[in-house]
């Protein structure tokens, strides 16, 4: 549709014209901010940013210390651009294994786009059992962690706005 | 011919002054839109909106939805 626009503009005399052709999904996917009164929120919009990240060639005993210091449960394994490469759980940050991060990090998981809608995800996150997930942007890079708990208690939050909001 | 960019390019070409316009219809963009964005939806696209809404001596990016 934003190509035809755009070339409808130039019919019109309009010199300086730009499609951005990934259009408004890709500029939420890329967690970038939003405006409207869409009823139901999305990921994006709860995320939490400050979770711990380290890399590769980290060293488990030196991640644990640090993850558990910070009281943290999660850690993401990402390289220099912020990619997410794998995630250490809260079993192998609480076990006695011992090694270099790329040996024993979950590999590839899953992660999902800050613009899907938290009714959507929950249901995602209760079909598989899920208390967290990695959100990032649409190239992999990482925007943070999204707990179930938040999801839930911000869906209980719009009901009850709406629930307020009506005569 | 009209450009394509990529979001890199939206953010510069924004903070140089463009005007950001949504062509989806009115109800989609009230529920969620770029910062900054107007809505002039493509049905509505012609000479008169177009004057009304648009300076002709600064850039303008056009979107929609995605990739459709």
């Amino acid at each position: 549709m934003s190509p035809r626009a755009a070339w409808r503009l130039e019919s019109l005399g309009f010199t300086q014209v730009f499609d951005y052709v990934a259009g408004k999904m890709g500029w939420f996917a890329s967690g970038l901010p939003r405006e409207g009164k869409l009823a139901v929120g999305r990921v994006g919009d709860i995320v939490r940013h400050d979770v711990p990240t380290c890399r590769l060639d980290n060293h488990l005993n030196e991640v644990r210390k640090q993850v558990i210091a910070a009281g943290q449960e999660v850690c993401v394994v990402v390289n220099d651009e912020n990619v997410v490469f794998g995630r250490l759980s809260r079993d192998t940050l609480h076990s006695e294994r011992e090694g270099v991060i790329e040996t024993v990090m979950e590999s590839g998981p899953s992660t999902f786009r800050p613009h899907v809608s938290l009714k959507e995800m929950l249901d995602y996150m209760q079909k598989r059992g899920l208390d967290d997930a990695l959100i990032t942007t649409a190239d992999g890079r990482l925007l943070g962690l999204l707990y179930r708990a938040d999801v839930e208690e911000a869906l209980r939050d719009a009901e009850i706005k709406r629930a307020l909001a009506r005569p | 011919m009209p450009t394509p960019i990529d979001k890199e390019e939206v953010q510069r070409l924004l903070r140089e002054g463009a005007q950001l316009v949504e062509v989806l219809g009115a109800r989609r963009y009230e529920e969620e839109h770029i910062p900054g964005a107007i809505n002039i939806p493509l049905k509505k696209l012609n000479q008169q909106t177009a004057d009304e809404f648009l300076e002709r001596n600064r850039p303008v990016i056009v979107y929609c939805n995605d990739y459709e």
